[in-house]
C-alpha cells in the first residue's frame, strides 16, 4: 500500500484469527443474481473451486492458530463436488456454516448434511439466501422460479432435522423493520418451521449491484481519523481463503489490495480500510458471520 | 488449599435459586463459593441477591450486567445481535437498573473482572464470558478444542471457568487442561425441567467436575415475577424449563435441543 493511501484511511488492528472463510466454489454459481457483490455466475472464473486438498492444508494451519469457526461460501458451495467431504473434515475441528442459494438441497443431500451434523460435536449451520417475501423480488434478482425452489430446499432441510437461517438482503423495502422481519418469521412458521431463524444483510455497492443500482459515492470512505473497533469489524478477527490466496474478508475478494498473502500466517496483521465497502461495514456494523 | 469449591454462573436475580445452590454446595462440602457475575436480569427484586452472596461469603466477579450497571450504560451489553433478543434483554436491563440502588452499583464497580487461583494443582482462571471479552458466548458446539487451547495458552491457565451462556458444559483439552462453562443458577438450561445447575469442583487424584442440579422455589419466584410485571415469557421459562426469549444467539445444535 502506498504511503499517500495509508495516510488517507484508518487501519484496523488484527486481534486473532477466530473466523476463517473459504470461497469454496470460487465465483462460480448456477445463478447470476443482479445484486451479487462479486458478480458470480456460471462463467465467472475469477476465483476457482477449492479442492479438498487445498482446504485441508488451510485447516491444518487454522488448527495450529486456534480458529474458532469456519464458513463456506461461493459462488454456490454445493457446486463444489467435494463440499461434503470438506465439511466432514472441518467438523472434526470446529463449527461450520454454509451459505447457499438452496437450489441443490434435495432430500438425499439434506439427509447427508444432517448425518454430518449429528456426527460432530460442533454445530453445522446452513444459511439460505432469500430476497424479499415472495417471487416478485426474489425471482427478479435471482431468476424465474427460484423462490419456490429455494423455499422447497428450506423445507427439506427442516424435514431432515436441520434448521437453516434465512439470510435476506435489505433489497426489499422494509425488510429490516420489525414488521418486515415478522413477516418472514410468520412465513416460515406457516411452512411448519416452528423455530424460524433470520439474518438481514446489508447490500454492498460492488460487482453486479454496482450496475443494478449504483456504486459508492466518492464521500463514502472512512476518514483517517475515524475510530474503528476491531471487535466489531470482521477484518479484526477473520480472513478469507480463495484459490488466489488469502484475502482480508469475504467482500473484497475482487480487490487486489485486499489479498494479504498465501498462507494464513502471512495475513495476521493490520489492514488499511481504504475501500468503500469498508465504509458500509463500519457505518452499518455489518458482519458476514451469522 | 481447598479440596472442593462450588462455582455459580449467572444469577439473573434468582435469589431463591442462589440461596438453594449455596446451601446445597456447603452441604456437599464446598469450602469456597464463587460467582461469575450477572447478578441481575430476568428475575424479580435484584437487591435480594446481595444478602445471599454476603451471608454465604460468595466471592464474586463482574459480569456484563455489573459492568453496565456500574457505568450507567444504556443497555446490558449482553452481546446479542438479533432485534428479538435485544428487545427482551432491554426489558430485563431496564427493570434491573431501576431496582438497583446507587450504592449497589458502586459496589459492582469494585468487583474484579477476573479471578485467578490455584486448585488441584491447576492454574485456574475465572471470567464471565471469556478472559478476552466479558460478553463472549462460549457455547459447547462453537468452542472447539484448538480455539480453547489457544485461549488458555494466551491467558496462562490450565482450567478456565466461565458462564454467560446459561448452558453448562465441560471440554477436556490436550495437556490435562479443561474449560468449564458452569451454566447459570438464574434459569434452567433449556431442558424442560425447572432445576438450575452449578459446578462442583473436587480435587482428588485428578480434577473432578460435577454439574449439580438444584431444585428451588420456582413457583414462588414465578409469582414474584408476575407481581413485578415482568414479561410472562420470562415466567414461563422459570415454570417450564424451556427458554422462550433470547434464542436467536443460540448455535444450531443448542437451538435444536430446546422447544422454541
Amino acid at each position: 500500500m502506498s504511503e499517500d493511501r495509508r495516510a488517507t484511511c484508518p487501519s484496523v488492528p488484527f486481534l486473532s484469527l477466530d473466523t476463517l472463510w473459504f470461497q469454496v466454489a470460487g465465483t462460480l454459481c448456477n445463478l447470476r443474481c443482479t445484486h451479487c457483490f462479486i458478480a458470480c455466475s456460471p462463467h465467472n472464473h475469477s476465483h476457482g473451486m477449492l479442492s479438498l486438498a487445498t482446504v485441508r492444508r488451510y485447516l491444518k494451519e487454522a488448527e495450529a492458530l486456534g480458529v474458532k469457526e469456519y464458513y463456506f461460501t461461493g459462488g454456490e458451495p454445493f457446486m463444489n463436488r467435494e463440499l461434503l467431504p470438506i465439511l466432514e473434515e472441518t467438523l472434526r475441528l470446529g463449527p461450520a456454516t454454509v451459505l447457499t442459494n438452496g437450489l441443490f438441497l434435495d432430500a438425499k443431500r439434506c439427509a447427508k448434511l444432517q448425518a454430518l451434523q449429528l456426527g460432530s460435536e460442533y454445530s453445522l449451520d446452513l444459511r439460505i439466501s432469500v430476497d424479499g417475501w415472495g417471487p416478485d423480488d426474489h425471482d427478479r434478482i435471482r431468476g424465474p422460479g427460484t423462490f419456490s425452489r429455494t423455499m422447497a430446499g428450506v423445507r427439506r432441510l427442516w424435514d431432515a432435522g436441520l434448521n437453516p437461517v434465512l439470510t435476506v438482503t435489505e433489497l426489499a423495502e422494509g425488510v429490516a423493520s420489525p414488521s418486515g422481519r415478522e413477516r418472514f418469521l410468520e412465513q416460515l412458521r406457516g411452512m411448519g418451521i416452528s423455530k424460524p431463524r433470520l439474518k438481514v444483510l446489508s447490500l454492498f455497492r460492488l460487482g453486479a449491484e454496482e450496475r443494478r443500482q449504483r456504486g459508492y459515492h466518492p464521500w463514502e470512505r472512512l476518514e483517517p481519523d475515524t475510530k474503528v473497533d476491531p471487535e466489531q469489524l470482521q477484518c479484526g478477527s477473520g480472513r478469507m481463503v480463495t484459490s488466489q490466496g488469502v484475502y482480508v474478508c469475504p467482500i473484497l475478494i475482487d480487490v487486489p489490495g485486499a489479498r494479504m498473502g498465501q498462507t494464513l500466517l502471512e495475513t495476521l496483521r493490520p489492514f488499511d480500510l481504504a475501500y468503500p465497502a469498508c465504509y458500509t461495514c463500519h457505518v452499518q456494523g455489518v458482519t458476514c458471520r451469522t | 488449599m481447598p479440596e472442593r469449591i462450588a462455582v455459580f454462573g449467572g444469577v439473573y436475580s434468582n435469589y431463591l435459586a442462589l440461596d438453594a445452590a449455596c446451601r446445597d454446595a456447603l452441604q456437599r462440602g464446598a469450602e469456597h463459593l464463587y460467582c461469575l457475575g450477572d447478578l441481575g436480569a430476568f428475575g424479580p427484586h435484584p437487591e435480594r441477591v446481595f444478602p445471599v452472596l454476603e451471608s454465604h461469603q460468595v466471592v464474586t466477579i463482574q459480569g456484563n450486567y455489573e459492568e453496565s450497571l456500574s457505568a450507567s450504560s444504556p443497555d446490558c451489553n449482553c452481546g446479542y445481535t438479533d432485534p428479538r433478543d435485544n428487545y427482551f434483554a432491554q426489558i430485563s436491563y431496564d427493570y434491573t437498573a431501576r431496582n438497583t440502588s446507587a450504592a449497589a452499583k458502586r459496589w459492582m464497580a469494585t468487583l474484579p473482572k477476573m479471578l485467578r487461583l490455584e486448585f488441584a494443582g491447576r492454574r485456574v482462571l475465572m471470567a464471565h464470558g471469556s478472559p478476552r471479552r466479558i460478553n463472549e458466548f462460549l457455547w459447547y458446539s462453537t468452542s472447539p478444542v484448538p480455539f480453547l487451547s489457544r485461549m488458555l495458552e494466551e491467558h496462562r491457565a490450565d482450567l478456565l471457568l466461565v458462564t454467560h451462556t446459561g448452558l453448562h458444559w465441560q471440554r477436556r483439552l490436550p495437556g490435562d487442561r479443561d474449560v468449564v462453562n458452569v451454566g447459570a443458577v438464574g434459569r434452567p438450561p433449556n431442558n424442560g425441567r425447572t432445576e438450575v445447575y452449578y459446578a462442583l469442583l473436587t480435587c482428588r487424584e485428578r480434577l473432578e467436575v460435577e454439574f449439580v442440579p438444584v431444585a428451588y422455589q420456582a413457583v414462588r419466584l414465578a409469582h414474584e415475577m408476575r407481581e413485578e410485571k415482568l414479561p410472562e415469557e420470562f415466567v414461563q421459562t422459570i415454570l417450564t424449563g424451556w427458554w422462550t426469549t433470547c434464542l436467536e444467539i443460540l448455535p444450531a445444535k443448542e437451538r435444536a435441543a430446546g422447544r422454541f
